[in-house]
């Protein structure tokens, strides 16, 4: 096994910069993950034991048991040299307990000489609750929507722009490739206070769609596919209009088809941009039932900081698509990024 | 499936008469401009209309948005953010918040882009030797790189705050509890780590892919020769690397000056000023204020985009610089 383990390509021993190398990997492992996975750990931690410090590894719970005699559960401890007891109440530093096995014999503890007797429990409530509470289903589909609307659209849009700049020849075309490709100099943030005023003047504020249409002419998306384009031979549409098919049909059942694994990868990142959106939507959206779950965790990391249980598990259910997309889809998105340098 | 095929087709049907027609009228040739059309008006409307009126807003004053309605006032936006006693000190600017933030951001962007491209460099060495599960160990340091500026912010506020973590560990080892994001210093430096540690995969990614192409036989001859693998490094691959460096450096680079949403949620530009960056001030002074300064956030946003303009053509003379050494 040891010997499996330690085996390279090509060496048989390991030296010590394989060492090195494999303790800076999995240094980078646990600083990489060991963050989001406190994160999601925490958010399965009841509200009293979020605000414990210092902070327990796993979430528990203190176990309560049924007395006799006593209509509620009682929350149980260990009591030093006396073994498991259970409160009954507390006044000051000293407690009144009671033996579960013989509910007739009842002790006063200083509170010091106990513990409580806890158990591992995953309040998974924290999330269940999520739904009921502050509109949470809202923010959910108002990202949803504006994920999969806009992707569908940049899709379309990009597509359409890539086949006009690879396969035709118009006159300023050129023009037009270098005008869309110079818009990759102009971030949003350069241009936040006008677009404000053209989202407002086109009646676009505090709806979902002001998000979607600024969002789906990408530069890198058109070059993208344009690249990809240009390797389909011209020959296939020279057939095609042989045999007197429509522009658009050569667009639609030839061109698209082809590009497939292009837009696959254009897919993905639009998913990926347009969930992870947060200035551009802190502009267009004030109003809470129009926001998405980034602009709700960002408005609610203010208001509940008593709350950060709900948060946590906000913040977890907010990074479960990209992780998916992560476990699945990484090679797409290590190529797009390889060959076009895309983010 | 059926769902989806269905909708396709529907796609298809609806625009295809539109099509036919256009093409009737326009010809086969000028229909690329009915192609492109969408996404030229998209970026029109959204992109090269406010640039226009971005410059409009920069020389005029009040504080009505609508253009037409706000009085020509020269460069006096200008004036009022680049008025200093002495530029040294940004306490004596008359927009002292402007002033604090262009040298937090120059700060962070040299810190940052340096110690990220350092340890992005190393990580892509690593990864580039003889490891098993390469794509495994590549994805873990790509992870960060997909979570939104929000999630990437409450998490590490979740470590970072006084009854967090990263305090247990110090009263574990009987150490005074420390404010993270509370005390100007620390709270910069955080915003330095979690900005690396949010984006450092990327960079590793380009690094490694240029690593990658770099000829083993390259390595082979090296070998041959007996030369030491710190000499390899140094005289074959950081060499050959260069053009790839410089690319990552330059991108990098734009995209620290540019930082914003990370920092907004994780500190708010807090304690005080101490990490308020240009963003953030631009953002502020249109938006977020009780009386809306435009003109003030388009004259401090053009600023931006002028330095970004510099970067950006930076990058072009480097990577055509990169492509003519390449077909030589």
């Amino acid at each position: 096994m040891l010997k499996f383990l330690t085996r390279t390509r090509g060496r048989n021993k390991l030296d010590w910069t394989d060492w090195l190398s494999y303790i800076y990997l999995t240094l980078g492992l646990f600083l990489m993950f060991g963050p989001v996975l406190w994160l999601v750990i925490s958010s399965f931690k009841t509200q009293s034991g979020i605000s414990e410090f210092p902070p327990t590894l796993l979430p528990y719970e203190q176990r309560q048991v049924s007395v006799v005699g006593h209509a509620q559960k009682l929350p149980l401890y260990t009591v030093k040299a006396k073994g498991e007891f259970a409160e009954i109440r507390r006044i000051g530093l000293f407690s009144t307990m009671v033996d579960p096995k013989n509910p007739s014999v009842e002790i006063q503890v200083n509170i010091q000489d106990r513990s409580p007797v806890r158990d591992i429990h995953w309040a998974t409530e924290n999330y269940t609750e999520l739904f009921g509470k502050f509109n949470f289903m809202r923010y959910l589909s108002n990202s949803v929507f504006i994920t999969v609307v806009a992707t569908i659209l940049t899709l379309l849009f990009n597509s359409m722009a890539a086949f006009a700049l690879s396969k035709y020849q118009f006159r300023g075309q050129k023009a037009v490739f270098m005008l869309i490709l110079a818009t990759l100099m102009v971030p949003p943030t350069i241009v936040l206070v006008p677009a404000f005023l053209v989202i407002g003047q086109l009646g676009l504020l505090n709806n979902l769609w002001g998000v979607i249409w600024p969002a789906v002419a990408t530069p890198t998306g058109v070059f993208l596919l344009r690249q990809y384009m240009l390797t389909i031979p011209d020959e296939l549409i020279e057939a095609a209009r042989m045999d007197h098919a429509s522009e658009w049909r050569i667009y639609w059942r030839i061109i698209l088809p082809l590009t497939a694994p292009a837009l696959a990868v254009l897919a993905i990142f639009s998913v990926m941009w347009r969930w992870n959106d947060f200035l551009w939507p802190l502009i267009v959206l004030s109003r809470s039932e129009n926001f998405t779950l980034q602009l709700a965790l960002n408005s609610f990391q203010g208001e509940l900081t008593t709350e950060w249980h709900y948060l946590l598990a906000m913040t977890v259910i907010t990074l479960i698509p990209v992780t998916i997309v992560f476990a699945f889809l990484q090679k797409y998105i290590t190529t797009g990024i390889a060959s076009a340098g895309v983010k | 499936m059926k769902v989806l095929q269905f909708l396709l087709a529907a796609l298809f049907n609806l625009a295809e008469p539109f099509f036919r027609v256009a093409q009737r009228l326009l010809g086969v040739s000028r229909m690329g401009w009915l192609f492109v059309g969408p996404n030229l008006l998209i970026l029109g409307v959204f992109t090269f209309i406010p640039i226009v009126i971005n410059i409009w807003y920069s020389v005029t004053g009040g504080v009505e948005l609508m253009p037409n309605q706000r009085p020509y006032t020269g460069l006096e936006n200008f004036q009022v953010l680049l008025e200093c006693e002495n530029y040294l000190d940004p306490q004596s600017c008359r927009k002292d918040i402007f002033w604090q933030a262009i040298f937090n951001t120059v700060k962070f962007s040299v810190l940052q882009v340096s110690l990220m491209v350092f340890f992005a460099l190393i990580t892509a060495l690593v990864l580039n030797r003889k490891i098993i599960g390469r794509s495994f160990w590549r994805g873990v340091f790509f992870y960060p790189v997909l979570l939104s500026p929000v999630v990437v912010a409450l998490i590490w506020k979740w470590l970072l705050q006084t009854y967090g973590v990263f305090n247990a560990a110090l009263v574990g080892m009987d150490m005074q509890p420390v404010g993270w994001l509370i005390e100007r210093d620390w709270a910069f430096f955080w915003t330095l780590v979690v900005s690396i540690w949010a984006h450092m995969g990327f960079y590793t990614l380009i690094l490694l892919a240029g690593l990658q192409a770099i000829p083993k036989d390259m390595y082979e001859a090296a070998e041959m020769d007996g030369a030491t693998p710190f000499r390899t490094l140094r005289r074959i691959t950081l060499p050959l690397l260069m053009p790839n460096l410089l690319v990552v450096l330059i991108l990098s680079m734009v995209r620290a000056v540019q930082v914003f949403d990370e920092v907004f949620v994780l500190t708010g530009g807090g304690p005080g000023s101490a990490t308020t960056f240009v963003v953030q001030f631009i953002y502020q002074t249109g938006f977020a204020e009780q009386i809306h300064l435009y003109g003030l956030a388009a004259a401090a946003s053009l600023m931006l985009a002028a330095c970004l303009m510099l970067l950006t053509l930076l990058q072009w003379r480097v990577s055509s610089a990169n492509k003519a050494a390449k077909e030589k």
